[in-house]
């Protein structure tokens, strides 16, 4: 077959060149004429793109020419691997002031290719002598492995550390430059920044969620966090959580007409540059991951929505004297004031009968509605990975029961910065707003959706007043900055029990209500009542103080100017109004005269 | 030497040298030169830099240099007939060579090209490029010569074989390059318009799915398109034709050769445009379009079409390497591991490359006719010297 075709060709070569001299001829095949008319076509092509190079080379050296700039940043080797290094460098994250909370350094990593060490055993030995923290044993195990030529040794050398191996002269010891992740607040922020892994990939917190804006962007990603009003809040809930031998707790400030958050702290916490070393415990963000029964801070909603709905006035009142019992359970006040209760007196002392039996007015299918409206049935939005879903009974399993509890805030978990969220709006004039931890920029226009009237909104903030001025959150009360709020003391469930002695004690409020700037919230883990607070573990006692020891000390640094709390224009504004009430109750008389 | 030489000289070496192109052989040398002096200027740094003696590669290319120049020179011998041979063993020698690669290949950086002989490796694929060209443009020819004979289906079937072989490497740049030879040819023998618009269209979709079926391909692509991540190479790259300038920053005054791994292969023009600046770039630029200029222009006063297609492939071969591996360095197209002819480092690009003029010298010296070849002929002349005298006297014109 090849062999014909061989012939074949040679035959044809033969035929050509025997009609030698075409061209002294002066005849040519057509074919011929076209190949020579293409072959011109071709080598213009290709000049044109030699043409090209010529453009470009001269647009790189004459236009683009940049001798100095470049001299001085490769003539100095460590300038140029800074300059190269600026651009692969994981973005810093800064607060909203700009304070620098997470950035990114270039460290020696030492390694060891065993194959070139010439004595294991001595080698090992002056290098522990540097770096004590490496077992003697181990490093020489190390040095000593055959047919292998890299080995880690120690990651992320100091630069004293990484001068004084270089001088040691060991033959066989390398360097790899390495980026470290480095917190400069230690465990301050941990929740919120989470960490990286040692490739620099975000796995926890807004390392996490912002990972590909970190690792592109030169520009530093700024929070919301307030780094002054962070450690404020952390330190007030760490000394609360030792003085009660408490398990934990948490708190969050949050700015009431943007959403940002100035500050979030879930403890315990970690060292998120030494996160390898952190428990689950701590590395749990209780207030996006933890869902909770938050007791009390619910009537809150449960009056709003019974007010923006029209079934109550501040002059509507329910019959509390008598507890409520529906199949087997009883609803009952904690230290009740077994009476008939106007609205305002439902919330000031927090009353679960009167919150239960004001839900079923509203009916579960509005109260669903609004619950829904508030953001409580689906999980927050905040941008961090560590958001659980709140848990609640499902539209078919909704029973009356399940009305009332959820009405004073048992039968539903909802994570600390939704109930944040939902009560903002009741400060706020009424608009839901996405809790963000970045800095919105003044320009940037802030989508919100309405929830509750204005109306509405400002009879809550005179209900979350009165608590302060006479009911469980007289704690929290500072002078000047107008505290507004609701205590809440919920009974964890140990073995499937609601527990008597095992509490989350909270508070939730807002400040200063005459014009509601930011929300609070703080809850402290199973606080064992001390001698101060007469023994009890409730909200009232342990929360509301914690909240205004907090509030005291953040308002002026957030720039709130105090207010003579006694001006008629103030009072107006944040009293409940009596007139036209068919009760007119002593404590109440009492708040008139404040 | 040239005044030794007679016209009416008959021996071997004086036809030779008055038949063959001297002045693109010269065109060549210069390149060589200007090369030789590049890897001077730019290997010691990267040799020293990765532990190897500082002249280890300026040896090695050495060593390379004289048998290429050899067979260069002994190629050019050749005649038409005697060069379809060649390539034919040749491309035998380098289709099992391919097939080779992908068994017992050597993987580096995604990819299997190279396949070790002792201390040495080769890249089959370099040397497949210039057989083919030769293949193809004789299959065609003799297709243009006699329409009966399938020979542009033969050429189609070689050059899927081929690309098939290219393609499982894969080697995206040499499969560029092999089409782009295959398409010359059909171009200059007439292929219809329409045609070339239906294979532009098939080379877009060839590169297309070349992006989503090999993933090395693709993150060059990708890389090449993110203008803020050009990637490290290319950016030292810019920033050595930037200090350059127009006249250079002088003779072993560049710094690029020191931060770029390939300075010595892929980056040579880099470091010609940082040390001898743009008069560097601009001569280099030159010489590449003289040889492809005059080898184009000669090739129109040629009426055999095996020698026209051959010949062309060749130089597009030739042409568009250097081209591409100068757009590569001047970010005009992504990185593709593809040498400077003549002047990169590299063994098995040097030693094809000099099979490759080695043949365009031979089929583009001046016959009296076409085909036969010297030996036959300086037999013949023995025999008949009338038809020699009428031979030697069409070199006068």
């Amino acid at each position: 077959m090849i062999q014909k075709l061989m012939e074949h060709l040679r035959h044809n070569n033969h035929h050509e060149s025997d009609d030698s001299h075409p061209r002294m001829q002066g005849i040519l095949p057509e074919f011929v004429e076209t190949a020579h008319s293409r072959i011109f076509i071709l080598n213009l092509f290709f000049i044109a793109l030699f043409g090209l190079m010529v453009l470009r080379v001269a647009d790189l050296t004459i236009i683009k020419y940049k001798p100095t700039q470049f001299c001085a940043s490769l003539e100095t080797g460590e300038e140029e691997s800074e300059k190269a290094t600026l651009q692969t460098k994981r973005g810093e994250i800064v607060d909203r002031n700009g304070i620098v909370l997470a950035t990114s350094l270039f460290t020696a990593s030492l390694y060891a290719d065993p194959s070139e060490i010439i004595d294991p055993k001595e080698s090992a030995k002056q290098l522990v002598s540097l770096l004590p923290e490496l077992g003697l044993a181990e490093i020489e195990a190390k040095l000593s492995v055959e047919n292998k030529r890299f080995v880690w040794l120690q990651r992320h050398l100091t630069p004293r550390q990484h001068h004084d191996i270089n001088a040691l002269g060991i033959p066989g010891l390398h360097f790899e430059k390495t980026e470290k992740r480095v917190y400069l607040h230690g465990p301050l922020a941990s929740h919120v920044l989470g960490f990286s892994d040692t490739d620099s990939n975000g796995i926890a917190g807004v390392e996490h969620s912002f990972n590909d804006y970190l690792r592109t962007n030169s520009k530093p990603l700024q929070l919301s966090l307030d780094i002054r009003i962070q450690h404020i809040l952390r330190e007030e809930i760490l000394q609360t959580i030792d003085k009660h031998k408490a398990i934990g707790g948490m708190g969050t400030v949050m700015d009431v007409q943007t959403g940002e958050i100035v500050a979030m702290v879930s403890l315990p916490d970690f060292d998120p540059n030494q996160a390898n070393l952190a428990k689950d415990v701590e590395r749990f963000n209780a207030n996006t991951a933890g869902v909770y029964e938050l007791g009390s801070g619910l009537k809150l909603l449960t009056a709003a929505m019974a007010l923006d709905s029209g079934k109550v006035t501040f002059a509507s009142g329910y019959d509390a004297s008598h507890p409520i019992t529906v199949g087997r359970q009883q609803i009952h006040d904690y230290r009740g004031q077994k009476r008939y209760l106007t609205l305002p007196e439902i919330i000031v002392h927090s009353s679960n009968i009167g919150a239960a039996k004001m839900a079923m007015d509203v009916g579960a299918v509005k109260q669903r509605e609004y619950l829904a409206r508030f953001g409580l049935f689906k999980p927050t939005r905040i941008e961090l990975p560590e958001v659980s879903r709140p848990l609640f009974p499902s539209t078919q399993n909704w029973k009356d029961v399940n009305t009332m509890t959820i009405a004073f805030g048992h039968g539903m978990a909802v994570s600390p910065v939704q109930m944040l969220s939902a009560i903002s709006t009741l400060v706020n004039g009424g608009i839901l707003y996405r809790p963000t931890l970045v800095k919105k920029q003044s320009s940037e226009e802030i989508f919100g959706e309405r929830v509750i009237s204005e109306k509405t909104s400002l009879q809550s903030c005179k209900l979350m007043r009165s608590v302060v001025l006479e009911g469980t959150g007289r704690k929290a009360a500072v002078p000047g900055y107008l505290v507004a709020g609701k205590s809440g003391t919920a009974e964890k469930i140990k073995n499937g029990r609601y527990s008597k002695t095992a509490n989350l004690a909270s508070f939730i409020g807002a400040f200063p209500i005459h014009a509601p700037r930011y929300v609070v919230f703080v809850m402290i883990d199973e606080p064992k009542g001390t001698k101060e607070t007469a023994g009890y573990a409730t909200g009232g006692w342990i929360g509301s103080p914690l909240a205004g020891r907090v509030i005291k000390r953040i308002a002026p640094i957030l720039g709130i100017q105090p207010v003579d709390e006694n001006d008629p224009s103030i009072l107006k504004r944040t009293l409940v109004n009596y007139t036209g009430s068919k009760l007119n109750g002593v404590h109440l008389a009492a708040v008139k005269t404040r | 030497m040239v005044k030794s030489f007679s016209r009416n000289d008959t021996s071997l070496l004086a036809r030779w040298w008055w038949t063959v192109d001297r002045l693109s052989l010269a065109t060549i040398l210069f390149i060589i030169v200007f090369g030789s002096i590049l890897i001077f200027a730019a290997s010691p740094a990267v040799a020293e830099r990765i532990g190897l003696d500082s002249y280890h590669f300026v040896i090695r290319q050495f060593i390379f240099l004289i048998p290429s120049l050899f067979i260069m020179i002994f190629v050019s011998f050749f005649s038409p007939r005697q060069i379809q041979y060649a390539a034919l063993l040749l491309f035998a020698v380098t289709f099992i060579g391919l097939i080779l690669t992908l068994v017992i290949g050597v993987e580096i950086k995604g990819a299997k090209r190279w396949i070790g002989l002792g201390m040495l490796s080769l890249q089959p694929s370099e040397f497949a490029k210039p057989a083919f060209a030769i293949l193809s443009a004789w299959l065609i020819a003799n297709r243009l010569e006699n329409p009966h004979f399938p020979g542009k289906i033969y050429s189609f079937g070689l050059f899927i074989l081929i690309m098939a072989l290219l393609l499982a490497q894969p080697d995206i740049g040499m499969a560029v390059v092999m089409t782009s030879i295959w398409f010359t040819q059909f171009f200059i023998a007439g292929l219809p318009f329409i045609w070339i618009a239906i294979i532009i269209c098939f080379g877009v979709l060839g590169i297309g799915s070349a992006y989503f079926l090999f993933p090395h391909a693709a993150s060059r692509i990708d890389k090449f398109l993110d203008p803020s991540n050009i990637g490290y190479q290319i950016e030292k790259s810019l920033e050595a034709f930037m200090r350059g300038g127009i006249f250079g920053r002088g003779p072993g005054e560049g710094r690029v050769k020191e931060y770029l791994p390939d300075a010595h292969a892929d980056f040579v023009f880099a470091v010609a445009g940082e040390e001898f600046g743009l008069i560097a770039c601009l001569i280099i630029i030159g010489l590449f379009t003289f040889v492809l200029y005059r080898g184009l222009k000669r090739l129109m006063h040629e009426s055999n079409m095996f020698i026209v297609l051959a010949a062309s492939g060749l130089l597009v071969q030739f042409a568009l390497q250097a081209i591409i591996n100068m757009a590569s360095t001047l970010h005009l197209i992504p990185t593709k591991g593809m040498t400077l002819p003549f002047m990169s480092y590299g063994g098995s690009s040097l030693l094809a490359l000099a099979l490759n003029i080695g043949m365009l010298l031979a089929l583009t010296r001046r016959r009296g006719d076409s085909g036969d070849s010297f030996i036959n002929k300086t037999l013949n002349q023995i025999k008949t010297p009338t038809r020699a005298k009428s031979a030697a006297s069409l070199h006068h014109d």
